[in-house]
């Protein structure tokens, strides 16, 4: 939540067509503008004006990410890890496996938990959903989906419902019920509908809204009561690998992670674009907000993970090692921040020290690519899923 | 003709995996004769063939250069040897490393999978075909299986690889022993990582390929330049800014789901630990229900409890059904906000023009405005108040101590054997309904009555004194 008070018109007549619509509140040549997205767009692609050549454009755009730069770099005045050296190291973690979840026949792809600390919903290559009671590790529920690939799962807020969504292009919302013999597949209900693979899905602050990911290249809010878009993102270039709401529950924000190897801060109200990030060498696989809201990290192909400021407007951190040369495919942080785990392709999970940038541990364990790593809602165990079949909470 | 079922943007042929780059210089550096690793002669029955390396030699070397354990060491390694880089020469269909005194040897450059052309089912079906031709019935089972389907897939083109098998035959006939040997194990090498046994582990599974092709450039037009511009200028523009308690037991280390109960959000006395998250920040404090009932409780102390239920309204507003919010804005207006309203909250002139203006076409967001003032107002002038109210002393002064746990061994055992389901969310979130549908159905806060509670409390106190 930003400090300061602001009385932003987001809906109200667009200054250039006069419509009443949802605004764009941007600048131009330092004026203020209001215009809406449709105006916007034909704004950015109104071709050539007398006088203009494409290396004109070219020239300017490279001088004002020079000038955004500077203006950036007008508060950098220190590294973080050095600020942090006199912060006291994290001591030696003992952490282990200390349960392990069998029962999927292919990768497991996705993971989320629920609030109540100790379910967690799993979905694999096969087209299985397994909702599981990860303390006592039974099965609680089992829901087959209509297509392989279910890359995306996320449990509702209220424990509840569970939503997923893969090669099918869907993303679906199942209702769970107390009866074990119901067929669960039977109620499901469409919620979201791209063009391409979803690839990943998260309910916002409550069970009627679902926010999602897809291969199409674009993000999007639909309501689960009528299945509706409520709006959609455009600006990725490539496919969104990976998204994550801002934690608090005053916040209206979330960022992306794209094969474009960008991450981008969106605003949900308006559906802009607010800030990018474009340090990365590859794919971005995940992106996560620190706890505060004040930051977030990515994981990527390139095999580093990176830390934004987004008050600052620029990257901090970058967790890499020598002997770490495998793609980061997920991260999170641990309850405090202090920590941050990621899972890699090389079948490992490295546990970083987010103030001084250094490795703190290593974990193995799994017998092939850690696809996800989560931290449960109240900090004491993480879970990790892989494309072994098997799923693991470490403590 | 190539029978190609698969789309794969030219991902097959340049993997999409440019950590190679770097294994390819580690490989490099591992091979240097002087600073690289140690390789000795293996001895077959006559012939001696150079440029064996032993498993235990590969880890330490690997441990050394970037200065971490053998665990980790032993697991670079595996990936090296997954990916065909090195390859073991006994039991060479496990790409593993061990740590012992097996061999291995370094795979030619030739053979790395990281190469410009793709692995063609052409090639394996002469590779096949000239082991078959070498000694009849040598082919495994599944590779038995691959070469029937390759005959029946690439029928027509079976006489030119039963023609290249031939040859190859023969060339390699004309080879030195130890050439031919060595020769002969890489190409198996080589084929055990692009076409592994069926259910192990392979290196080239990269999964769902991604549909963006890593090597095409995106073309620049000006339309391409005018979005950056765009972008670009908003971000110029905008402001910049210069940020033990004992956790209880855990129930993932000692099996006793306790501390999971002790921190339900129904509990009456909260531990300490999350009493104190409170004074973290405003935002905290609202996102613990528990906390929010105290701080409601205090509010309605101070009279002006309209505040978080208007949040509270606001927040059901963004995050409800998009069918209600027509319905509920127009609540929230006659409560809240309109002249002489019940609980008539208390904003700026300028935030209740925009938000009237707004509610004439009531989206989502139309209270956003309305919502961060109160917000604020709150965050700014009562949230450090309640900090220091006998409500939240209360709180601090009830909280509860969870202890570290000290159950021994076989305590810890007898916990592991007694785990026990938990109630399900669903049952749980049916209670908090019923409790609502109370809650309501009681009817709104009568002032008059609060008040003359609190008089006859405080009438109490002073008759104890």
């Amino acid at each position: 939540m930003c400090d300061q008070t602001f009385v932003a018109i987001t809906f109200g007549p667009c200054d250039n067509c006069a419509k009443t619509k949802p605004l764009m509140n941007i600048y131009l040549n330092n004026e203020v503008i209001n215009y809406c997205s449709l105006c916007v767009e034909l704004m950015a692609c109104q071709g050539l004006e007398k006088g203009e050549t494409v290396a004109k454009l070219k020239k300017e755009t490279e001088a004002l990410k020079v000038k955004l730069e500077v203006e950036r770099n007008k508060l950098h005045d220190t590294e973080l890890h050095k600020l942090a050296e006199k912060v006291e190291a994290v001591g030696q973690l003992n952490i282990r496996a200390r349960r392990v979840l069998k029962g999927h026949a292919n990768k497991v792809l996705c993971m989320d938990w629920c609030t109540d600390k100790r379910r967690l919903v799993s979905s694999s290559q096969d087209g299985k959903l397994i909702v599981w009671d990860a303390f006592t590790t039974n099965k609680e529920h089992a829901v087959s989906m209509p297509s392989t690939w279910v890359m995306a799962c996320a449990y509702s807020p209220s424990g509840c419902a569970v939503a997923a969504g893969g090669l099918d292009n869907k993303c679906s919302v199942y209702p769970l019920s107390l009866d074990k013999n119901e067929n669960l597949a039977a109620k499901r209900k469409p919620v979201a509908m791209h063009t391409n693979y979803v690839s990943h899905c998260t309910f916002t602050n409550s069970d009627l809204q679902v926010l999602t990911s897809s291969g199409d290249g674009t993000c999007a809010l639909w309501d689960v009561e009528s299945a509706q878009l409520l709006q959609s993102f455009h600006s990725h270039t490539a496919d969104v690998l990976s998204l994550d709401m801002g934690p608090s529950e005053t916040s209206n924000t979330f960022v992306s992670g794209g094969c474009d190897k960008k991450a981008k801060l969106w605003d949900m109200r308006s559906g802009q674009n607010v800030q990018s990030f474009e340090t990365h060498e590859s794919d971005v696989n995940c992106v996560k907000f620190y706890p505060n809201g004040d930051a977030f990290a990515t994981a990527s192909d390139d095999a580093t993970c990176r830390f934004f400021d987004l008050r600052a407007d620029r990257e901090v951190a970058v967790f890499s090692k020598d002997s770490v040369m495998f793609g980061a495919s997920s991260v999170d942080f641990s309850l405090s921040g202090r920590l941050l785990f990621a899972g890699y392709n090389d079948y490992t999970i490295n546990i970083w020290d987010v103030l001084k940038a250094e490795r703190v541990s290593i974990l193995f364990g799994h017998d092939n690519r850690v696809s996800t790593v989560r931290v449960s809602p109240d900090g004491s165990a993480f879970c990790s899923a892989s494309w072994d079949n098997t799923l693991r909470v470490w403590a | 003709m190539t029978i190609r079922n698969v789309h794969d943007c030219g991902q097959r042929h340049r993997p999409r995996v440019a950590c190679l780059k770097k294994v390819e210089a580690l490989v490099l550096e591992m091979q240097d004769p002087t600073s690289g690793v140690k390789s000795q002669t293996q001895r077959l029955v006559i012939t001696t063939i150079p440029h064996a390396l032993t498993g235990e030699d590969v880890v330490a070397w690997i441990a050394k250069r970037f200065n971490v354990d053998a665990a980790e060491g032993c697991a670079i390694g595996t990936m090296m040897v997954a990916f065909g880089y090195i390859y073991p020469l006994r039991d060479h269909k496990r790409l593993i490393l061990k740590s012992d005194a097996s061999l291995y040897r370094f795979q030619t450059p030739y053979f790395w999978p990281a190469q410009q052309w793709p692995v063609e089912d052409t090639d394996y079906a002469i590779y096949l075909a000239k082991r078959n031709i070498r000694k009849n019935g040598v082919l495994e089972l599944h590779e038995q299986e691959q070469y029937n389907n390759l005959h029946k897939w690439l029928n027509h083109k079976w006489d030119f690889i039963v023609m290249q098998a031939k040859e190859q035959y023969r060339a390699g006939k004309e080879r030195k022993k130890p050439d031919r040997v060595v020769f002969d194990c890489q190409e198996r090498a080589y084929w055990v990582v692009h076409r592994p046994p069926p259910g192990s582990v392979s290196a080239m599974d990269l999964g769902l390929l991604r549909l963006i092709d890593p090597n095409q450039e995106e073309s620049e037009t000006s339309d391409y330049f005018r979005r950056i511009i765009i972008f670009t200028e908003q971000c110029i523009m905008r402001p910049r800014v210069k940020s033990s308690v004992s956790l209880g037991a855990n129930p993932w280390l000692t099996d006793d789901p306790a501390y999971w109960d002790l921190n339900s959000l129904t509990i009456d006395n909260p531990t300490r630990m999350r009493v104190e998250r409170w004074t973290f920040s405003f935002g905290e404090l609202l996102s613990d229900p528990r906390g929010r009932d105290g701080f409601r409780l205090f509010l309605k102390k101070e009279f002006s409890s309209e505040n978080l239920a208007f949040w509270e309204a606001c927040e059901a507003v963004k995050w409800g059904t998009a069918s209600t919010i027509h319905e509920k804005a127009q609540q929230i207006y006659k409560t809240f906000l309109a002249r002489g309203a019940p609980r008539w909250i208390n904003i700026d002139g300028k935030t209740m023009e925009v938000t009237v203006r707004g509610l004439k076409h009531p989206h989502r967001y139309v209270l956003d405005a309305a919502q961060t003032h109160i917000y604020m107002l709150m965050k700014k002038d009562k949230y450090g108040r309640y900090l220091k109210s006998p409500v939240y002393m209360d709180y601090q002064r009830r909280a509860t101590d969870p202890e570290a746990h000290n159950f021994t061994e076989t305590q810890l055992a007898q916990n592991a054997k007694n785990r026990r389901p938990s109630l399900s969310p669903i049952i749980l979130r049916q209670q908090e309904e019923e409790q609502q549908a109370k809650l309501e159905a009681s009817g709104p806060v009568d002032l008059t009555q609060v008040m003359s509670k609190l008089d006859k409390r405080n009438m109490l106190k002073e008759g104890q004194k």
